[in-house]
């Protein structure tokens, strides 16, 4: 009845997970108590569940990364801590088969469930807004998207409770991963929530796409997108090239365990190499495509903030697209220690290096924007500024390491650790603290507070350095990765300072949390009245700040580059005349729907339970095809009504 | 701060400015998903051209495959093809019943690909040909059985689409799904000439 499922898969003698768990029950039976207390059901379902307004999704991605990012750093506490308590012939209090899921939950989360829906979460709110549409191309299959994310971010967080996660690393290589040395539940969690997550992921790709190569405002050429839309456009291409090959890498792996297949099994021909290839064939682009939008943000902020234009536009144009073809040649890198021989290991070493070449001219972009500006010390800014110098440090270690002779070395040492946290958490994550702090206000209608946005800045900032520089040297000293514990008195001054680095920069997250609180208490004081609170060059700051559901009541014509800058610059006086009806999206429940039978069927396959498993499938086919059925999707917001709007919003700004 | 607003599109669009279409926007999606199906089956073709030695010491492609099934089943896909373009023809004439005819038609000869196909894997598994096999076999079911799971899906869809036109006519929301649902059954027939040519052609050569 319950395939594998027994009362004996929960771990009760185990006080670290289990007291987790009660911690995570007792926050959620809090939430949604007080959710019931103030009657906010209707209002959670109308407002946010079934919403298809590219905002409003946006925002649930991010809130997804936040919640996810705290549990993703608690793994890593966790790590930090074991080892600084792991030296000189003690255990530590991290079990190894506790400590192995520690680490393979940690590298899952942070990827999939906090960089990926935060870097989406930015592009679907901003991408349209910047490009001068009402919403993306497909708001339904956007409300489908981000809920399968959800349903796929899920399931890690019930292994810990109920089973256990894999203890095979973030990318469950082979043969390690096969049923033959991983006989748990552990590598079906995995696999099962990142298919669920991916397909979501996908579909996401698909929309933006679309999104923005057919839904510009009038006069909107390509050639005058903003930067960040043309890296989101480089990043969703990435996606909907790379993801697919994700989706039959763990496609296979789990034929392999469910049904006997001998893909990558070290028997019967398998080829556990392939598997290594292919996930790679994902791997490095998913690298480009997170990165690629946090770039975008930062030529936004610097240019904003420098008041000037983004120097060089046509070349940072021109060096995303060309990171983006190079990201598809690179991937034999992370593994030259295979043996495939000297020749191919130069290929992809010298394909490396180049790719260095289109990420520097973004990096002496950035420095030429700056130059000769009039820069405001806001927290984007700092954000910017510390990703240059930290992501010029991670670039440079990364092309060592491009070396094939240097890679030998240095593989799966902690020198490569380090080097992969110096560009992820230096660009990628510092990228999304930038845009959120830079697009906050256009969101939610106030500023976040900007003394305690520094404070938790200088915490991660040197907080990074702190636990990450150590790394470097002790991958020179021989420490290899998700080592459990180490008898070398060499070792312990390094591990230690990382280990105060780790909590410093769990003092920045905990700012960052105070300044939500103290934003969200004070936002009276902090309204943004003007709907430019930064004095912005593109489309999104022409509206007012939150914008109205369809975000332009008129559509802009553009002209050209910084649209918005050279309205203000020319001082253009509205023209508001001809307001026309303006069809919107309705709601719609399928992609709960969807992800709630994606959740319970995946539940049910990572336990065997294949009756249950036959009921999800069915049920989210059967939601897919009774939401065909509806015919008129769209509602009519009448001229007169957005003209008013409109009014009211003008009237509002002009008397601020 | 003056209230500073773009100029308004219906003031001054560009002339060259021409909005998408609905069925432009549409369609330009599906196109954008088709493609990433197709780097899907890229990769099973890739697992597939790495695995086809790895027999494992059991049967190999010259032992299993049947010429005379796959030919018929070519047969049943390209007709099937023709018929979905007659299809489409019929719904931008606004013919509704013609439409359906049709439609069942596709359905059939899909139908029959798709029997065809478990016949031949039902026969190749009882004769110890399964995918739990070697290698091969395991890379051999997956791409023509995914596939085979894209025909499967492409087989409800037409359901589901003739139970629209039956019940709610030839409406313009209906067009685009269809319009969809016939990129997608043509790029199964590319898809499945690949698997025909590469695993099946050169596969029984000597």
């Amino acid at each position: 009845m319950f395939g594998k499922l027994t009362l004996h898969d929960i771990p009760f003698d185990q006080p670290i997970i289990m007291g987790t768990c009660l911690g995570i029950l007792m926050v959620g039976a809090a939430v949604l108590g007080l959710i019931t207390y103030l009657h906010r059901w209707r209002w959670l379902w109308v407002e946010w569940i079934t919403s298809v307004d590219h905002k409003r999704i946006g925002v649930m991605y991010i809130l997804l990364a936040l919640v996810m990012l705290l549990r993703g750093f608690s793994d890593a506490l966790m790590m930090r801590t074991q080892l600084a308590l792991a030296g000189g012939g003690h255990a530590g209090y991290l079990p190894p088969e506790h400590y192995d899921q520690v680490f393979s939950a940690h590298g899952t989360i942070m990827i999939f469930f906090v960089a990926m829906p935060f870097v989406v979460g930015l592009m679907n709110i901003v991408v349209p807004l910047q490009i001068g549409a009402r919403d993306v191309a497909f708001p339904v299959l956007n409300s489908i998207s981000f809920w399968l994310t959800a349903a796929g971010a899920l399931l890690p967080n019930i292994a810990l409770g109920v089973g256990e996660f894999a203890r095979t690393g973030w990318l469950a290589y082979p043969p390690l991963s096969e049923l033959p040395f991983s006989p748990g539940v552990g590598v079906d969690y995995y696999l099962v929530a990142l298919q669920i997550s991916g397909i979501g992921t996908l579909l996401s790709g698909v929309n933006l796409i679309t999104t923005i190569l057919k839904m510009r405002a009038p006069g909107m050429e390509l050639g005058m997108m903003p930067v960040f839309t043309w890296t989101a456009l480089g990043s969703n291409l990435l996606i909907v090239a790379a993801f697919p090959i994700l989706t039959v890498t763990f496609a296979l792996l789990m034929l392999d365990r469910y049904a006997g297949f001998h893909f990558f099994t070290n028997d019967a021909g398998g080829n556990p190499m392939l598997f290594i290839n292919l996930i790679w064939g994902w791997g490095h682009p998913e690298v480009y495509i997170l990165i690629l939008p946090a770039f975008g943000v930062f030529s936004e902020v610097i240019a904003t903030f420098s008041g000037k234009p983004l120097f060089g536009y046509r070349s940072m144009v021109a060096a995303t697209m060309v990171i983006t073809v190079l990201a598809f040649v690179v991937w034999l890198h992370h593994f030259f220690t295979m043996g495939a021989g000297a020749n191919v290991n130069a290929f992809f070493g010298i394909a490396t290096m180049i790719i260095a070449v289109p990420t520097g001219v973004k990096v002496f972009n950035w420095l030429f924007t700056m130059y000769g500006g009039r820069i405001r010390f806001e927290p984007p800014v700092l954000w910017t500024i510390g990703f240059m110098i930290t992501f010029v440090i991670g670039g440079m270690t990364g092309v060592l390491m491009a070396v094939p002779s240097n890679d030998f070395l240095l593989h799966n040492s902690l020198f490569l650790i380090a080097h992969f946290h110096n560009v992820i958490i230096g660009g990628v994550l510092f990228g999304c603290f930038a845009g959120m702090t830079y697009w906050f206000p256009k969101v939610f209608g106030f500023t976040l507070e900007p003394r305690l946005g520094k404070a938790a800045f200088w915490c991660w900032f040197v907080g990074f350095y702190l636990a990450f520089m150590p790394l470097y040297v002790l991958g020179f000293l021989g420490m290899t990765r998700r080592i459990n514990h180490y008898d070398n008195p060499a070792w312990d001054p390094y591990i230690l300072i990382a280990c105060a680095g780790a909590f410093l920069i769990l003092g920045g997250i905990g700012l960052q949390i105070l300044q939500l609180v103290v934003s969200i208490r004070t936002w009276r004081e902090r309204r943004d009245l003007t709907g430019d609170p930064w004095d912005g060059r593109t489309l999104e700051w022409s509206l007012s700040s939150p914008p109205p559901a369809f975000n332009f009541p008129l559509l802009p014509a553009v002209e050209g580059l910084d649209a918005y800058w050279t309205s203000k610059s020319a001082g253009l006086s509205p023209g508001r005349s001809a307001y026309e009806d303006i069809w919107l999206p309705k709601n719609s429940p399928v992609g709960f729907v969807l992800a709630a039978c994606a959740s319970v069927g995946g539940f049910a396959l990572v336990w065997h339970i294949w009756w249950l498993a036959v009921l999800g499938l069915v049920g989210g086919i059967g939601a897919l095809i009774a939401s065909s059925w509806r015919e008129h999707g769209e509602v009519c917001i009448p001229a007169a009504e957005v003209a008013r709007l409109d009014h009211l919003a003008t009237v509002f700004r002009v008397r601020n | 701060m003056t209230d500073v607003s773009i100029t308004p599109a219906s003031e001054r669009a560009p002339e060259r400015y021409h909005p998408a279409t609905k069925l432009g926007v549409t369609g330009f999606g599906f196109y954008v998903y088709l493609l990433s199906d197709a780097i899907l089956f890229s990769a099973l073709f890739a697992t597939f051209a790495v695995l086809k030695t790895a027999t494992a010491g059991g049967p190999t492609a010259r032992d299993l495959f049947e010429l005379k099934t796959v030919g018929l089943e070519t047969a049943c896909l390209l007709t099937s093809s023709f018929v979905c373009g007659l299809a489409m023809q019929a719904a931008e004439a606004r013919r509704p019943r013609e439409l359906a005819a049709l439609l069942c038609v596709v359905f059939a000869l899909g139908a029959g690909f798709l029997g065809l196909e478990i016949r031949e894997f039902a026969g190749m598994m009882a004769a110890g040909a399964g995918p739990d096999r070697s290698a091969f076999l395991s890379a051999f079911f997956a791409l023509v059985g995914a596939h085979g799971l894209h025909i499967t899906v492409g087989l409800i869809w037409i359901g589901v689409l003739l139970i629209h036109v039956t019940t709610m006519g030839l409406s313009e929301s209906y067009f685009r799904r269809l319009f969809c649902f016939s990129l997608f059954w043509h790029v199964l027939d590319v898809v499945w000439i690949a698997i025909f040519t590469f695993v099946y052609l050169l596969g029984i050569q000597p």
